[in-house]
């Protein structure tokens, strides 16, 4: 459990945080830029000053009262850095080799080969940092964070220097850190999308104070962090048991809360697999009686449980709930006065598109 | 036989100044790229006056100072039984405080591009920030310690005015190079004077040539 209880002002801007993290898995911190983000990960490795308390399972960090202040090197965090921070005069090797000489053997449970091995960093060994690819450096910087054996990770938007398409070469490296090597992580993003697939909590910032701190799922159906979790792309991550795939439609069927569902066929998963689906809200319409000689294939009974509306916005955010899982349907403020919509009422829930997220293990 | 012995003594003399200088020059620089003291200005002001006064001045302080009737000049009669005026030891004395700057400047510069940033990565990788200036901010500076280095090598060899002062002109104890080739040209031995200017200037050249060739990263700022 990592209990953080601080306070940090640098120029204008004032932090202020008191929550407590379980360290384990990813908890993914989300916020608009300038929210304090990155702020909260320099306190906690103790690269900016602060006041208060920041304490690691029964390790205390800082504790202001009893003026305790570890030093950043006797933290055990490991801190992957945005800019990856690789060191420029040694090699590959060599930067893998910092890490885990400066790593007591007690504590050594990860060593080079796992690593090398987990993130196929073998041909890129003997090379220097100025010779590799962006996704190239992300991955070897992973990997000695991880060397260090840290007690959790820190991770300030690793991906946010590469495209979309080295995006998803790298997301999968870092859940097979938290898989394979079992180490827990804070992972900093403002990429909604990034942390809905990741992350098994998040903690939402917003101007320097915790927002919300609860399981994604939850998260991402508040109405009122829309701010945080962003209007666009804002969405939901349901589970989902796989039934089969449908070969001749291309098409793999699913059941959420006893409802059948389909999505693009997904080779990788297999009957009786849980899965986690995410719907964007703007995929998600809503109606009162069941359409019929429609396209859209996915219709789903549900109840309203929430409505919210922005200020000024043409848009009202609906939180609809099957049994026990809940979804996001973004709809126009006119269709909510059209169709008279009211929480607690019945409505038959059109799916535009699903997207795979992830399997859950 | 003369210009042998002259040229051996500078050589010692930027040796022994620049070994000095590697380590105390070092920590201002690294202190100086590191700190929010508001002394700051100040200590590099003070850091940077040799460049600006004339080495008659910084000579005549010195030579002051260092006199046996001051206290650290008395100290020194005390300590080793002889002068620090006049002698090898007062020579290396104010050839340090007369190159500090070439050492200092290049590598604040330097310090000062490397930044914290690959510090901080050394930190979380569990490096002491002792073991970090060592394995990080050195070699990532090395250019800089070279154009430190030579730099303050050349200048000790060059300097005049603040020898002239502290040591005046003593065979094998202080007479270095520019006091000899000042002491042929007095003697109207200019053949003698020929060959000392022109090997200075011919060393001259080259080490700078190698500064500039060797170190576009990291400007000079020397005037």
């Amino acid at each position: 459990m990592l209990a953080i209880d601080i306070c940090a002002s640098l120029g204008e801007f004032e932090l202020e945080v008191t929550t407590k993290i379980p360290l384990d898995g990813i908890t993914g911190i989300l916020g608009p830029s300038g929210s304090g983000k990155t702020t909260l990960l320099r306190v906690l490795a103790g690269f900016e000053p602060a006041e208060g308390r920041i304490i690691v399972d029964d390790e205390v960090w800082l504790d202001t009262k009893s003026k305790t202040d570890i030093a950043p090197h006797r933290r055990s965090l490991g801190y992957m850095f945005q800019d990856t921070r690789l060191f420029d005069h040694l090699s590959v090797a060599g930067n893998l080799e910092y890490a885990t000489s400066r790593t007591l053997s007690e504590i050594k449970q990860i060593v080079v080969d796992d690593v090398v091995d987990a993130f196929d960093l073998s041909p890129l060994l003997k090379r220097r940092p100025a010779e590799l690819s962006g996704g190239e450096k992300q991955r070897v910087a992973l990997a000695r964070t991880l060397l260090t054996n840290p007690r959790f990770l820190v991770l300030d938007e690793p991906l946010s220097a590469l495209d979309e398409q080295r995006r998803s070469d790298i997301l999968p490296y870092i859940d097979t850190m938290a898989s394979q090597f079992q180490v827990p992580a804070l992972y900093v993003s403002h990429a909604v999308g990034e942390v809905a697939h990741i992350a098994r909590r998040i903690l939402a910032l917003s101007n320097g104070r915790v927002q919300a701190n609860g399981p994604t799922n939850e998260i991402l159906e508040r109405l009122d962090l829309l701010d945080v979790t962003g209007r666009f792309e804002a969405g939901s991550v349901v589970e989902a048991t796989v039934i089969d795939h449908v070969e001749r439609h291309r098409l793999t069927r699913l059941t959420i809360d006893g409802q059948t569902l389909t999505m693009p066929m997904e080779p990788g998963v297999a009957p009786g697999d849980q899965i986690r689906l995410r719907v964007r809200a703007r995929d998600v319409a809503l109606a009162l009686i069941r359409p019929e000689s429609i396209s859209i294939r996915n219709i789903l009974d549900a109840t309203i449980v929430d409505l919210f509306q922005g200020p000024e916005s043409p848009y009202v955010e609906a939180l609809v709930e099957f049994e026990k899982q809940r979804l996001r349907a973004r709809i126009t403020l006119a269709s909510v006065e059209d169709l008279s919509l009211a929480v607690g009422m019945h409505v038959f829930v059109l799916i535009k598109s699903v997207t795979f997220e992830s399997s859950l293990a | 036989m003369n210009n042998l012995a002259a040229i051996w003594l500078t050589v010692q003399l930027a040796t022994v100044t620049t070994c000095i200088l590697l380590f105390f020059g070092t920590a201002l620089a690294w202190w100086l790229s590191r700190t929010k003291s508001r002394a700051k200005p100040i200590i590099e002001a003070v850091t940077a006056l040799p460049l600006v006064l004339p080495p008659t001045v910084l000579g005549f302080y010195l030579l002051v100072i260092m006199s046996p009737d001051n206290a650290i000049g008395s100290f020194w009669v005390h300590l080793t039984g002889s002068t620090l005026t006049f002698s090898f030891a007062g020579l290396v004395v104010a050839s340090v405080i007369y190159s500090l700057p070439f050492m200092v400047q290049p590598l604040q510069n330097a310090f000062e591009t490397v930044g914290s940033e690959p510090l901080e990565a050394a930190a979380s990788l569990r490096a002491t920030p002792l073991n970090a200036f060592f394995t990080v901010a050195m070699p990532l500076s090395a250019r800089g310690f070279l154009t430190a280095i030579v730099l303050t090598f050349a200048h000790t060899v060059g300097e005049f005015g603040v020898v002239l002062m502290v040591g005046g002109n003593i065979p094998g104890e202080t007479r270095v190079i520019s006091i000899a080739i000042y002491e042929h040209v007095e003697t109207l031995q200019y053949a003698a004077a020929h060959s000392l200017s022109l090997a200075l200037l011919g060393f001259s050249f080259v080490v700078l040539l190698a500064v500039y060739t060797l170190n576009r990263r990291f400007p000079i700022r020397i005037r």
